[in-house]
């Protein structure tokens, strides 16, 4: 039962804008107001100082995706968007949970934690904080196996995801040529 | 140059060529009021600030230009809000400046505070919280450059009280030094999208050009005549375009949607291609979505890129300026060989006979077969549906009811043919949209998107700032004046003469219609009464003429006195039968196929 997943439902946009006072809520307040539903959100500074990404992953059940980039392109302080589909672009996210993890099973949780190359990252007297960076569906398989040790607190960062690199050489055709590929949707108007 | 933030910002509109405001000051923007009074900039000071943005509003209808707002902070910008919705839905150009607290006070639940730029993130096309007086001259610059190209809007400009005080570095930004690397308006179309359209054109049989708003935005109505008489292609004007081609012209057909006409709404459903220009299938024009022109390819051009796929799917989406795009098309078409031609310029009555063709026909061409010949069936069906279905009303003799219909034709009759006319929203709308003859572009000034009641008195008044040249009448229902009828102090002491017309019928008309077609006739909140207020004795106290017309013999000679005012504005109130429906119409959430007609027009009796 995977909540997160790879699922067709969920794209992944990632979104360069100005890295000015209020833009998170221009963006979330479109969403809200045109009915669009995010599923999760990740912000942080790019590697320009003038810009900060914005990495969402969409439902796009709720809304054609085509409106969903269009609206979002209107925004003045929105440069760029691209849109990531799942199967050509690496995903990771970061899960940090605390975990019942008494004598009798203290051990099995730190074998998971190893087995899912996770990290121990705190330790008390009957529960453990792991932490676990990877793609989505690994962080759903880890959830779903420590779920039943006890999960006291748990929290997930949202995804961040860049494109696939090409080793073919060529450049990846734009999205208008084939459904799959990542494409970027230069700003305007 | 020194400059205090306040000074600053009026230069700034100064060199922005602003020669009016409409505004009133308060406490937050009370420092950027002392500049104006050495400024060349003109300020309409207003009785209400929703007055300020709603004639800011109608300035920008008519002239083109962008209208300017000046408010205080708290409920003066809170006030302005409305006007900022309605200009965001209709895409006219607004800069509106608003005080704030001061920087050190925001966030504390300061006197007079609001977030006003959080409150309006989703009605304005951008808005800008200054904090940094050096700022100023290039936030202003922005705004002006954000609000007018692309697909133009309102835009918003906070100024909190300590910014305005402090002295700055007056510059002046070139346009390089705008900081606005997420906006690059389009405005030339794809040529290869254009030519596409041009071969959907010339293959169409039963095409109909869908002209909206964005055809006056972009200036188009020249070009849009062009296209129509070169192609022999009829045209619906929508609410927002109603003017963009003249309703004289044989080619016309009027406006489609809820209100519309029957031949344009049916002449939109039998289609098989819908040239959208500047229009976005509203809901009002498309009726329920799904049955709507089942059988009509769409070419759709539209300035803003998020329009097009929104409601309905295109077959060839072109984002760009009207205008450009147009021309672009025309010239497509004449390398598809078609041929220049006069034929239907000045004709008569869009009947096939006024199809004549222009030119002999080229040979191994698209346009070969095409045009006037292949639409003679179309045209002749079309002009069937407007003889069959004329939009109609029965004026009785005598004293009998005055209906609003016969007050439109006489003001119409009496009046140049290239007065302004602006509107509230509700029944009084639709008469005027559908009675009045609209020939000349940036005529018509109405609240299309949002229905703004009250905003005919206010548009009124910044139209005729804008265009003192021309006559200005504001349609209004007895509803709408009263939420705004207080301008009329702000034009009689600003001597600005416009002439309103309130089709008083003592009810919320359109919910009164509502009610007695869809509710059973149980009347919920709608009356009003004819006298209360004594509209005559209102008008008098605003130091306006007021003049009063209980039935059709005395309407034209109430119009005429009112047309010789010029030195203040006019009221005249047009005591009208309460039971008039406006026809057709669709009902809302039906297929435009099942248009309700007038039921004098398939014999059955009006209720």
């Amino acid at each position: 039962m995977s909540v997160y997943g790879t699922d067709k439902r969920h794209h992944t946009l990632t979104v360069l804008v100005e890295n000015k006072s209020g833009v998170l809520a221009r963006v979330a307040g479109l969403f809200s107001r045109r009915g669009y539903n995010i599923f999760s959100l990740a912000v942080a500074p790019s590697d320009d100082e003038r810009f900060s990404r914005i990495t969402i992953v969409v439902d796009v059940e709720s809304s054609p995706l085509e409106q969903i980039i269009k609206q979002l392109d209107k925004l003045i302080p929105v440069v760029s968007i691209t849109e990531l589909d799942p199967e050509v672009s690496r995903e990771r996210e970061l899960l940090l949970a605390t975990v019942e993890a008494g004598p009798d099973t203290r051990g099995q949780v730190i074998q998971l934690v190893g087995v899912f190359e996770g990290r121990i990252v705190d330790v008390g007297h009957d529960r453990l904080t792991v932490m676990l960076a990877g793609a989505p569906t690994k962080l759903d398989d880890f959830e779903d196996l420590i779920r039943s040790y006890g999960i006291v607190e748990m929290q997930r960062t949202g995804r961040v995801a860049l494109p696939m690199l090409d080793r073919s050489g060529e450049r990846p055709p734009l999205r208008a040529a084939g459904p799959t590929i990542a494409s970027t949707t230069e700003k305007a108007g | 140059m020194e400059l205090t933030g306040a000074q600053a910002l009026i230069k700034s509109l100064e060199m922005q060529r602003v020669e009016v405001m409409f505004g009133l000051p308060g406490g937050a923007i009370l420092p950027v009021y002392d500049p104006i009074i050495d400024s060349s900039i003109r300020h309409v000071l207003v009785r209400h600030e929703q007055g300020a943005g709603h004639m800011a509003e109608g300035y920008a209808q008519v002239t083109g230009r962008p209208g300017v707002a000046m408010v205080t902070s708290g409920p003066g910008a809170t006030n302005i809000v409305t006007p900022l919705a309605d200009a965001y839905m209709d895409s006219i150009p607004l800069v509106v400046v608003t005080g704030q607290v001061p920087t050190t006070a925001i966030g504390t639940d300061a006197f007079q505070e609001s977030d006003i730029t959080g409150i309006t993130m989703g009605i304005t096309k951008h808005n800008w919280l200054i904090t940094d007086g050096a700022d100023i001259p290039r936030v202003v610059a922005e705004a002006f450059h954000v609000a007018t190209t692309g697909r133009p809007g309102p835009v918003l400009i906070d100024i909190p009280k300590d910014v305005a005080n402090k002295p700055m570095e007056w510059y002046w930004p070139e346009p390089s030094d705008l900081d606005l690397p997420g906006y690059h308006p389009i405005t030339e179309g794809d040529p290869r999208l254009v030519r596409a359209a041009a071969e959907l054109l010339l293959a169409a049989e039963r095409p109909v050009i869908y002209a909206g708003g964005g055809v006056l935005k972009a200036r188009a109505a020249e070009v849009l005549r062009e296209l129509a008489e070169r192609t022999g292609i009829p045209v619906v004007t929508t609410l927002m375009a109603r003017g963009s081609f003249p309703d004289s012209h044989p080619l016309c057909l009027g406006m489609p949607g809820m209100h519309g006409n029957y031949t344009a709404v049916t002449a939109m459903q039998r289609s098989d291609l819908l040239i959208a220009l500047g229009s976005r299938f509203d809901d009002r024009v498309t009726g329920r979505v799904d049955a709507f022109a089942p059988d009509a390819k769409v070419i759709h051009v539209d300035i803003d890129p998020a329009e097009h796929n929104k409601v309905r799917r295109a077959d060839v989406a072109i984002a760009g300026d009207c205008r450009l795009v147009i021309g672009d098309m025309l010239t497509a078409l004449s390398d598809l060989g078609l041929p220049h031609s006069q034929a239907t310029r000045g004709g008569s009555g869009g009947a096939p006979s006024d199809a004549v063709p222009g030119a002999p026909a080229i040979t191994g061409s698209a346009a070969a077969s095409f045009p006037r010949e292949r639409l003679v069936p179309w045209r002749a069906q079309l002009s069937l549906w407007q003889q069959r279905y004329p939009l109609v009303y029965d004026q009785p003799p005598g004293s009998g009811a005055l209906k609003p219909q016969f007050v439109l034709e006489s003001l119409r009759d009496a009046t140049p043919d290239d007065t302004i006319v602006a509107s509230g929203v509700g029944q009084h709308q639709m008469f005027a949209s559908q009675w009045w003859q609209f020939d000349y572009p940036y005529t018509w000034v109405n609240s299309g998107g949002l229905g703004t009641m009250g905003f005919a008195v206010p548009a009124a008044i910044g139209a005729k700032v804008g265009r003192p040249d021309k006559m200005v009448w504001a349609i209004d229902g007895d509803g709408c004046f009263q939420m705004t009828a207080q301008e009329l102090v702000t034009a009689s002491s600003e001597r600005i003469p416009v002439k309103i017309a309130i089709l008083n019928n003592a009810y919320l008309g359109m919910v009164r219609q509502w009610q007695e077609m869809f509710y059973g006739e149980r009347y919920s909140e709608v009356y009003l009464s004819p006298d209360l207020p004594d509209y005559v004795g209102w008008a008098e106290a605003m130091g306006c003429v007021g003049l009063r017309v209980d039935s059709a013999e005395e309407v034209a000679s109430a119009i005429d006195k009112a047309n010789d005012v010029d030195d203040r504005p006019v009221v005249i109130d047009f005591r009208t039968d309460a039971f008039e429906k406006v026809f057709p119409m669709v009902a809302a959430g039906a297929s435009n196929d099942d248009i309700i007609v007038d039921p004098s027009l398939t014999g059955g009796d009006e209720g």
